[in-house]
């Protein structure tokens, strides 16, 4: 679906866009979990065939030529996931972060900066 | 201005990879040859309604042992930022509404979990996602019992010993049948009834487990360290 796929390039260029241009992490963050939405758009919309359904090979269903392609569905599952455990490990460097300098601006961090 | 600049210049040439995307947009009509396949061949050899739970349990499990290491080890990295807790903070209680909805809705989220990691392989749905109801129902409990402590040795008893039972049904699939991870070490049954698609339903309810009580190790821990 061009559409899907329109908003797909949109969510990704405006979350690594936030991403590079913010300067607060937890935005950053928040820039990370917009692509990844993105990214998923796009794999989605890449498989999907118009006038099909879900392939679930119910009662409703009687011929392989009714359903959508399978396998974008199951990578897009599996980096949903993916993307739910870097954003909790993200978060949790947040935390530590905030706790050892009182601020969550990234300009504050100047160890690793050359 | 430089940065500016340059993060300008990053996000052009993103676009312009991506743009073929949109310009040479051609819908697809036909599946792909992989996918023809799976769809043609899938509800007879693994036995599952949901071509999709079949392709990521059967098909491409070892992927899915993959990405469940993955989360293992991200639940493990979390654990270890925030394991050790600095100075209890005491909590105010949770009202009245929080604590008798609590009450009401736990056994029907905890039920729901259940429910969506059981019917993987029928409906829309699967392990992760049960883990994942399950896990939000855990939540509500701690938003509502702020002193209670769950108990990360049984958190990690779940994980460890669904994590090994998983491994170990792969094991028993390259000896008893074609390969690792294949479904059909037990019986396929009959087409589209819960206990049928061999070892799918079982690997799932391993899956929704073992995603439940990392989800739910991941919350205790950031509970413990605030």
């Amino acid at each position: 679906m061009l559409l899907t796929i329109i908003l797909g390039i949109i969510l990704i260029v405006l979350g690594l866009w936030g991403m590079l241009s913010q300067k607060n992490i937890i935005k950053i963050i928040i820039g990370f979990s917009i692509m990844d939405t993105g990214i998923h758009l796009l794999i989605l919309s890449i498989g999907y065939i118009k006038d099909r359904t879900a392939p679930i090979m119910n009662q409703a269903v009687q011929s392989a030529g009714q359903v959508i392609d399978p396998v974008p569905s199951a990578l897009v599952l599996t980096a949903i996931v993916i993307g739910l455990a870097i954003t909790a490990l993200m978060l949790t460097y947040a935390v530590k972060l905030y706790e050892i300098k009182g601020s969550l601006e990234i300009s504050d961090f100047k160890e690793l900066k050359w | 201005m430089v940065k500016k600049l340059f993060s300008l210049i990053i996000l052009a040439l993103l676009v312009i990879m991506l743009l073929p995307l949109m310009t040479d947009f051609a819908p697809f009509a036909e599946l792909s040859r992989v996918a023809e396949k799976y769809v043609q061949k899938g509800p007879a050899e693994v036995g599952g309604q949901n071509l999709v739970t079949s392709v990521i349990v059967t098909y491409r499990g070892l992927d899915t042992l993959g990405e469940i290491a993955v989360l293992f080890i991200a639940t493990a990295g979390i654990g270890f930022l925030l394991g050790k807790s600095s100075g209890k903070h005491k909590r105010s209680e949770a009202s009245q509404l929080v604590n008798t909805g609590t009450a009401f809705l736990l056994p029907i989220i905890l039920l729901f979990g259940v429910f969506i990691f059981l019917h993987g392989h029928l409906t829309p749905g699967g392990g992760f996602q049960g883990g994942v109801v399950i896990a939000s129902g855990i939540l509500l409990f701690v938003l509502a019992n702020a002193d209670s402590q769950i108990s990360s040795n049984l958190l990690h008893w779940i994980e460890d010993l669904s994590g090994a039972f998983y491994v170990i049904i792969g094991l028993l699939g390259l000896i008893l049948a074609g390969g690792f991870l294949d479904n059909s070490i037990l019986p396929l049954g009959q087409f589209g009834k819960l206990i049928s698609a061999g070892a799918i339903p079982l690997i799932y309810t391993l899956i929704g487990l073992k995603v439940g009580a990392e989800l739910v190790g991941i919350l205790n821990n950031m509970q413990r360290s605030q």
